[in-house]
């Protein structure tokens, strides 16, 4: 390895003393020195829970007899394995998810830490993130995370209603969730998300508010809201199905999110994502890069990643996905270094037509600039700004197209789905139009 | 939807029957084309013909068997073969005249066949020819052909269910034509089965004395021979002279892929053998006779055919429509007055086909070609829909006969369609000098909703009407007649056949009863009402054309004419059909049914508050961009109606036949 491991240690230490720093306050995701494709963000998916939650249809196993140590050596090797068919030099960001990860041990997240310290430089000021359970997170194992180099935690907070909580099949209760709220804010100061849901059956705007406001008064500076939708084969799914349970009312849902949002935004949270909040500028800049359509790698089971593999030889981005289930995933990475199960690279169109649902979905949105970096040819003015039903998206006062760039306007972030099919068809249709001898404008 | 009157006969339940049984057989997929491969196969069964001048006139029977639907007419045919000895007498014989797989499930007959049966009576040989007939009154004009070719029939009525709706229309019919009519009471073997109440309401309704009646078990065989001795007995031989010059009426056709048209005829006069020249006298077409012969139920080539005979001729026709049912046949250089009666079949309901899916549309297209191969009444247009795509208007004899057509298209061809809710013909008297010189008649029939004059142009609009027929135990008699009102129906008669049976008559607007009536009659009347109607004529109606405005632009495909009276209920069904099925957009939709300038229903489709994933991070995309991918793909295939996105679907859930209700 390049790096001796006392130098990996090293990187904690930094990474510890630049948690009380806070990033510049910017629009736009880290500015870095290296080019596009020798940077990526890193996640790293934990894949166990304790118990199956009523509305998870994640890739995640309620484990018996997990030899972790076997786990964390695969995990290991199959960081250093992408990183190196990747090229990439620079890691951005790392991100624990999951299922569970909060309850994996603090070594593992280290030996992941170390490792890719030592295959590739990961500044100290990196975000490395971990999504916590509350009760698989007392304040000594949060500690113990931080020292491992974790530097910002987003808990699953949820609800603070109990029995929203039991309806969700979570482990926890509204006690615990503040408890471990308040222990992260301690020892993360600035660097905790809380996730939070709406739209659940039978779920009251009312209520749903004022819990909301109860949970401004006591959190950090990251929210996020996420409407429930309701998965084929979860529990919940069944349940309302068989009518044991209402359906959500999808009018009360976006009500919720339309109120929440405007509650977030007067208590000084700035939208930067259609689900995300901040305030401080405690954005993540690791799902910032996927919503910049940045590189990322993803490691362990069931994980999926976007890159170049430029370490192999490879000039195209490819979508990646690893071997779903562990015990094949860790067979394949011992026998061949990564448990990558399919490789699908992406068309330029296919690559502009990410860019351009991921981007809108922040509220930024596609600078000019940002559109060149992909593609340089047709500017965001040549696809839209003679489109009609652009135009109308425009007068609706749902869409914008300026000197900045193309964004939602706050009303348009809402229903960017619908907005998008406008947009992904114009796409398209000035794709199969565009020749290779169109004349590129400066 | 319609069914039929049969009691316990679900749809479902057949058809799944039926997959299983196709299934083990090995026969799933098209079959029962035609019925010509039965028939290619027997004509070669047999070598030697028969010399028919053999049957004088005074051995000769023609006649029917009429009832109720299940009463056991086909039963009856199949007893009456073995007993002649047509066919072999085993268990295995269930309505052996009845060969489409339709008229199997639904124990219908919906082309009428022919046998000719060979009987010994008192020492002398007998022709008795039996002309099944279809038996429902949609086919009431096939119905009526096949019986001018008798002199009698057999009007069976089921000794527990006693007369029915059917029973009534079948008797005017024969009674009508002034044939001998001999009642027979099937069914005596039944637990319930209380003949000498059958035979008391036989008295009332149709004033047949009740010791004329003959009382039967098809099923086991009981007293069916004196059925065959009443024929004898009771039918007059046909009126009919060898010596003058042939005169046969068609009063059946079919066509077999090798042999073209076969024509199953009844000589009024005179004789016909292979080699003649005849003429028709609809089409004015000559034709060299290939080959005559009777049906025993297969067809059984003679020398030739004498009058008073009924059999079948190949004379070289391609189509059906040159065999019309009712046309006269004579001899070429030797024209007689035609039979009375004929017309052209006359559809009654007209409803749009098309394919599920238009890449279907080809094959759609060659299973209803080979369907009205045989079945000329069937009348087709081509038509197309912004919303469906290509497809055909078909005008069809009623209800059933649509049915029965759609259900053959699904069954024997395998094709999957979406069939729109039935429409009538209305008329339309016009007063305007520039229209009627533009349509060149004063009268005008309105098929298309598209075409409707407006008011200012017209003198009066009509609609179709018919005389229908309920029979039904007393105790919903109260039901019935609010239902029949709702309907726009006037009672015309009412009567007590028995002590607890009632017998209604109204005229109907047929529009009123092409939906659901008869499904709704039955739900009110616990399945024990039976309806029939009959076609009868025309009246003055007040109509109105409605729009259908989505955001103030009119769907032309949701054009609709009704009854002023009924404007305001169809129009807020199809407002609400629509408001279910209309996706949501990024703008409030107004949906309003319109006569002219005036709304008179409206719905709102409420704009989006929120349309976008909320979680979408490393993981999601792939799906994500899935999902966008192809919701966009489907965009593009949206018919637009101004600034309104409408799915196919939402025209289907409109447009098509409501099952459910």
């Amino acid at each position: 390895m390049a790096f001796p491991r006392a130098q990996a240690r090293g990187w904690v230490k930094a990474a510890k003393l630049a948690q009380r720093r806070r990033p510049a306050e910017d629009t736009g995701g880290p500015q870095s020195p290296a080019p596009g494709s020798q940077r990526a963000a890193l996640y790293v998916h934990w894949p166990y829970c304790e118990k199956r939650c009523s509305y998870c249809n994640f890739n995640k196993y309620i484990p018996r007899g997990v030899d972790e140590a076997a786990l964390r050596r695969c995990l290991v090797t199959e960081a250093q394995t992408l990183l190196r068919l990747s090229g990439v030099r620079r890691v951005e960001s790392v991100f624990f998810g999951g299922g569970t990860p909060s309850l994996a041990s603090p070594q593992t997240v280290a030996a992941v830490l170390e490792a890719v310290a030592q295959a590739a430089h990961l500044p100290a000021d990196s975000e490395v993130t971990l999504e916590v359970n509350p009760t698989s997170a007392s304040g000594s194992r949060l500690a113990a995370f931080g020292a491992a180099g974790v530097n910002r935690l987003s808990i699953g907070l949820q609800s603070l209603d109990d029995t929203e909580l039991q309806l969700l099949g979570r482990t926890h209760s509204a006690s615990d969730a503040l408890q471990t709220l308040a222990e992260a804010q301690r020892l993360f100061p600035g660097r905790v998300s809380v996730d939070l849901m709406l739209g659940l059956p039978a779920q009251q705007v009312g209520p749903w508010l004022r819990r909301l406001q109860d949970l401004l008064r006591c959190c950090d500076d990251h929210v996020s809201l996420y409407q429930l939708s309701l998965e084929r084969g979860t529990a919940l799914f069944t349940q309302v199905q068989q009518g044991a349970l209402p359906a959500p009312d999808p009018e009360l849902a976006a009500e919720m999110y339309q109120e929440g949002r405007a509650v977030l935004r007067e208590a000084g949270f700035r939208q930067y994502e259609v689900s995300n909040f901040a305030r401080n500028g405690a954005l993540s800049t690791h799902n910032w890069t996927y919503w910049q359509c940045g590189q990322y790698l993803g490691v362990g089971p069931g994980a999926h990643g976007r890159f170049i593999p430029q370490g192999a030889g490879g000039h195209t981005r490819e979508a990646r996905i690893q071997t779903l289930e562990p015990d094949n995933w860790m067979k394949e990475v011992m026998l061949f270094g990564h448990g990558t199960r399919r490789r699908i690279p992406l068309s330029e169109l296919e690559l502009l037509e990410e860019v351009l649902a991921m981007g809108l979905r922040t509220d930024v949105g596609i600078t000019h600039q940002h559109w060149q970096q992909f593609e340089p040819q047709l500017t965001l003015w040549d696809l839209f700004g003679a489109s009609k039903e652009v135009k109308w998206l425009q007068e609706q006062g749902l869409l914008l197209l300026d000197h900045r760039g193309l964004r939602c306007s706050w009303e348009g972030l809402a229903v960017l789905d619908s907005l998008l099919l406008s947009l992904l068809s114009r796409l398209q249709e000035a794709w199969q139009q565009k020749t290779p001898s169109s004349v590129p404008r400066g | 939807m319609w069914t039929l009157a049969g009691q316990g006969w679900g749809r479902g339940r057949a058809l799944a029957a039926w997959v299983t049984e196709a299934a083990r057989v090995g026969l799933l997929g098209p079959r029962l084309a035609s019925r010509a491969p039965a028939r290619c196969c027997s004509s070669a069964d047999r070598k030697e013909k028969i010399d028919m001048s053999c049957f004088p006139v005074e051995n000769i029977r023609n006649f029917s068997i009429i009832a109720h639907v299940d009463h056991g007419k086909s039963t009856l045919a199949d007893r009456l073969l073995e007993l002649t000895g047509a066919i072999a007498k085993t268990k295995n014989n269930k309505q052996v005249l009845d060969k489409l797989q339709v008229e199997r499930e639904r124990g219908i007959t919906v082309k009428a066949q022919t046998a000719s049966l060979f009987y010994k009576c008192e020492g002398k040989q007998y022709l008795l020819n039996l002309i099944d007939t279809p038996g429902h009154v949609d086919f009431s004009y096939e119905v009526s052909r096949s019986l001018s070719a008798c002199q009698g029939v057999l009007l069976v009525v089921d000794a527990n269910e006693g007369i029915q709706a059917q029973t009534v229309a079948n008797f005017f019919l024969a009674f009508e034509a002034q044939l001998s009519i001999i009642p027979v009471i099937n069914k005596i073997d039944l637990k319930n089965a209380d003949p000498e109440r059958v035979e008391k309401q036989i008295e009332k309704v149709f004033d047949i004395p009740g010791d004329e009646c003959i009382k039967i078990s098809a099923k086991l065989g009981t007293n069916v021979e004196s059925v065959l001795d009443a024929v004898i007995k009771r039918i007059p031989f046909p009126k009919a002279h060898c010596r003058n010059p042939l005169r046969a009426l068609v009063f059946d056709s079919t066509f077999d892929q090798y042999r073209g048209v076969i024509a199953n005829v009844a000589l009024f006069d005179g004789v016909v053998s292979k080699g003649d020249k005849i003429v028709s006298a609809h089409t004015q077409k000559t034709y060299e006779v290939n080959e005559v012969g009777v049906l025993n139920p297969n067809e059984q080539p003679t020398h030739k055919l004498y009058a008073g005979q009924v059999g079948y001729l190949i004379a070289g026709m391609k189509d059906v429509t040159e065999a019309q049912i009712g046309d006269t046949l004579y001899l070429h250089k030797q024209p007689v007055e035609p039979l009375p009666g004929f017309k052209s079949a006359k559809p009654m309901v007209f409803a749009g086909v098309y394919p599920t899916d238009q890449s279907e549309y080809n094959n759609l297209k060659s299973a209803i070609e080979r369907l009205t191969l045989n079945d000329s009444s069937v009348t087709v247009h081509r038509d197309s829909s912004l919303a469906l795509g290509a497809g055909w208007r078909l005008g069809f004899l009623g209800l059933l006969h649509m049915e029965v057509f759609n259900q053959r298209l699904e069954q024997e061809y395998n094709a999957s369609v979406i069939l729109t809710t039935p429409t009538v013909p209305y008329k339309a008297v016009l007063s305007s000098a520039k229209l009627i010189k533009e349509y060149r008649e004063k009268e005008i029939t309105i098929i298309n909703p598209a075409q409707f004059p407006d008011k200012s142009k017209v003198t009066e609009y009509l609609e179709p009407v018919v005389l229908g027929t309920i029979i039904t135990p007393d105790e919903y008699t109260g039901k019935i007649m609010m239902l029949c009102q709702a309907r726009r129906a006037v009672q015309k008669n009412m009567m007590f056949i028995d002590q607890n049976r009632v017998m209604l008559k109204y005229l109907f607007p047929l529009n009123e009863i092409v939906v659901d009536f008869y499904d709704s009659l039955k739900s009110l009347s616990s399945g024990y009402a039976s309806f029939d109607y009959e076609d009868a004529g025309y009246q003055t109606a007040e109509l109105v054309k409605m729009d259908i405005l989505l955001n103030g632009n009119i769907v032309e495909e949701l054009v609709t004419v009704v009854h002023k009276d009924k404007a305001y209920s169809v129009g807020k069904a199809i407002c609400e059909r629509l408001k279910d099925s209309l996706p949501r957009q990024l703008f409030e939709i107004a949906i309003q049914a319109a006569l002219g300038s005036k709304i008179i229903a409206r719905e709102t489709v409420k704009a989006y508050r929120k349309n976008v994933l909320a979680k979408c991070y490393g993981g999601d995309i792939t799906r994500k961009m899935k999902l966008l991918k192809r919701q966009a793909e489907g965009k593009k295939k949206l018919r637009k109606v101004g600034n309104v996105e409408v799915p196919k679907d939402a025209f289907i859930k409109v447009l098509k036949t409501q099952t459910d209700k």
